[in-house]
């Protein structure tokens, strides 16, 4: 399938296409944390880079095969991500947000100075596993398992915790356990994402895990809506074919992509898809607004 | 059995001591009211029982237990629901979600049985379900069950508030002047509503209200708190007629 695939449609086209699911499954994971449960993650690219190092690692250096590289270098995030996610949780908004910051600082500082990941010059040569189809069964799973989590008990726990923390204790249910829980699963989801990305790209170096690319994904969560799935996937594609396509005017490209945002978030400030549900279209139609339970829609 | 007792609860901040040594027992089925000037502590005595502070000094006893410094949501899955003064809904979830998110303590599902749909999490979900429904109904609040909780009327706010901490299956029951904003309507439609959910589901009640009349009229027993202390307890006759209390709070007749 993979090779009718990369017959019929153009290298570049294919690139930015992988490029689409990948982020998808990074900006999904940040969506768990910062747009359900509502703690402001600003180190999303920490956990890429280490899911994409521990990956490129395993399979160049121990011949890991490539679907167990790839948990790996999710499982790795994940654990950076509940060893930070305990005493930080604890943190909120603004302080929350500089911690995380921090940590993904660290790791960047850290595969910068660290041999086997090859230093500032990054790996090369990995193996290039990761094809259109891998990436995206691996989106429509993500984007199923989401679903099913967000229309949980477990979900609706995320959802409230983000609404009003107090009032979610007050019925039972134990925030900083979820606070935590969504995070481990949100770090899973960057390293599963660094993981591909590291097995497609050839190539790694520390900078995949740079402050720039957490803000890049911090964008798509909420451009396209907090805590809304479908909103989650159009801001990771919208954002990665915006650049592109803004190659034209080239060295305005950060003005122009800036500027976008600003015009967004004014006129759409809960982001494109966030406040957006299919019950609402429909009375808004004047249809009889009788809808299934579809929570993040 | 008392349903809640405090013991010489004290609760300083810094240099302030907002409550001071209130005791208060509250018999199981009891309407019980709280009342007292801005300031007198009032809140402070519901963020004790419900775990969101800790008393500096005395007991909290609930159903024979002392739960003073137990967190929030262990003092909510014992019995004890709540609602807030100024309005804490979950604004962003619908009035349905808002109501099943108030069954959390009750209930157990994990995150793997929830998100695989195992018989178990189906049925306790199936159940969640027709309780809040049934929630909804007696609040008056099914046609809007999918409708954004803050699109909802400032009255149809505070009943959702309560209609969430019932999801809880409370044994106790705090309401943090439930009848703010409301016109007399509504106020005397809440008063039934009260009465009602406090018999059909065995419930005790203690609230906290600046409407004198409905205080009056709906509690069997009343405590009357002034800069942090108890000045007067009792049945609302006793209270009404009360030196203390008149010159403290209700105020003289002209």
């Amino acid at each position: 399938m993979d090779g009718l695939i990369s017959q019929y449609i153009d290298p570049y086209y294919l690139r930015i296409l992988m490029l689409i699911g990948i982020n998808i499954i990074a900006a999904l994971g940040l969506n768990l944390i910062t747009g359900v449960t509502g703690q402001l993650s600003m180190g999303h690219a920490g956990f890429m880079s280490l899911g994409a190092y521990a990956s490129a690692i395993l399979s160049m250096q121990l011949q890991v095969p490539y679907p167990l590289a790839l948990l790996a270098g999710g499982l790795v995030a994940a654990l950076f991500g509940l060893l930070i996610g305990i005493p930080t949780l604890r943190l909120q908004g603004d302080y929350l947000a500089m911690v995380t910051i921090g940590f993904a600082e660290i790791i960047r500082v850290f595969f910068l100075n660290f041999g086997p990941g090859g230093k500032a010059v990054g790996l090369a040569g990995i193996p290039q596993h990761t094809t259109f189809s891998t990436v995206w069964l691996l989106v429509i799973a993500v984007v199923l398992l989401n679903a099913l989590l967000l229309n949980s008990r477990s979900g609706r726990a995320l959802y409230a915790i983000r609404e009003d923390e107090i009032a979610a204790e007050a019925c039972g249910l134990h925030a900083t356990r979820y606070k935590v829980l969504a995070f481990v699963l949100g770090a899973f989801l960057g390293g599963l994402a660094g993981a591909l990305f590291a097995h497609y790209n050839y190539y790694i170096d520390p900078n995949i895990g740079s402050f720039m690319k957490s803000i890049e994904v911090l964008n798509m969560v909420v451009l396209g809506g907090m805590g809304s799935i479908p909103g989650t996937i159009l801001g990771a594609a919208l954002l990665t074919v915006l650049p592109e396509m803004l190659r034209v005017v080239a060295e305005y490209r950060l003005l122009f992509y800036g500027a976008l945002l600003v015009i967004l978030m004014i006129f759409r400030p809960n982001g494109l898809l966030g406040d957006v549900r299919i019950y609402d279209i429909k009375k808004r139609l004047g249809k009889h607004p009788e809808r299934k339970e579809v929570a993040g829609c | 059995m008392l349903n809640l007792e405090l013991r010489e609860v004290s609760q300083e901040f810094g240099g302030l001591r907002a409550l001071d040594g209130v005791s208060i027992k509250v018999n199981p089925g009891e309407i019980y009211g709280i009342i007292g000037p801005n300031g007198a502590g009032k809140t402070t005595l519901f963020n004790i029982i419900t775990g969101i502070y800790a008393p500096t000094e005395g007991q909290v006893i609930f159903r024979e237990r002392p739960i003073n410094g137990m967190p929030p949501h262990i003092v909510a899955r014992l019995g004890i629901g709540r609602t807030f003064q100024n309005i804490r809904l979950f604004n962003k979830l619908s009035v349905l979600d808002n109501v099943r998110v108030g069954a959390h303590g009750v209930t157990r599902s994990g995150l793997l049985s929830g998100m695989l749909r195992l018989p178990a999490a189906r049925r306790e979900e199936q159940q969640i379900m027709s309780n809040a429904m049934e929630l909804l109904e007696v609040m008056g609040l099914y046609e809007k069950r999918f409708e954004y909780a803050d699109n909802l009327a400032y009255g149809e706010q505070r009943k959702l508030e309560i209609a969430r901490a019932l999801a809880l299956n409370p044994a106790l029951l705090l309401l943090d002047e439930p009848a703010a904003g409301m016109n007399s309507t509504e106020k005397m439609e809440l008063v039934d509503l009260i009465r009602q959910i406090r018999q059909d589901r065995s419930l005790t009640i203690l609230l906290v209200e600046h409407d004198m009349n409905l205080v009056m009229n709906i509690c069997e027993r009343i405590a009357v708190l002034d800069y942090g202390r108890k000045i007067a307890d009792g049945p609302p006759k006793e209270i009404k007629n009360d030196e203390r209390v008149i010159q403290s709070y209700l105020g003289v007749e002209a």
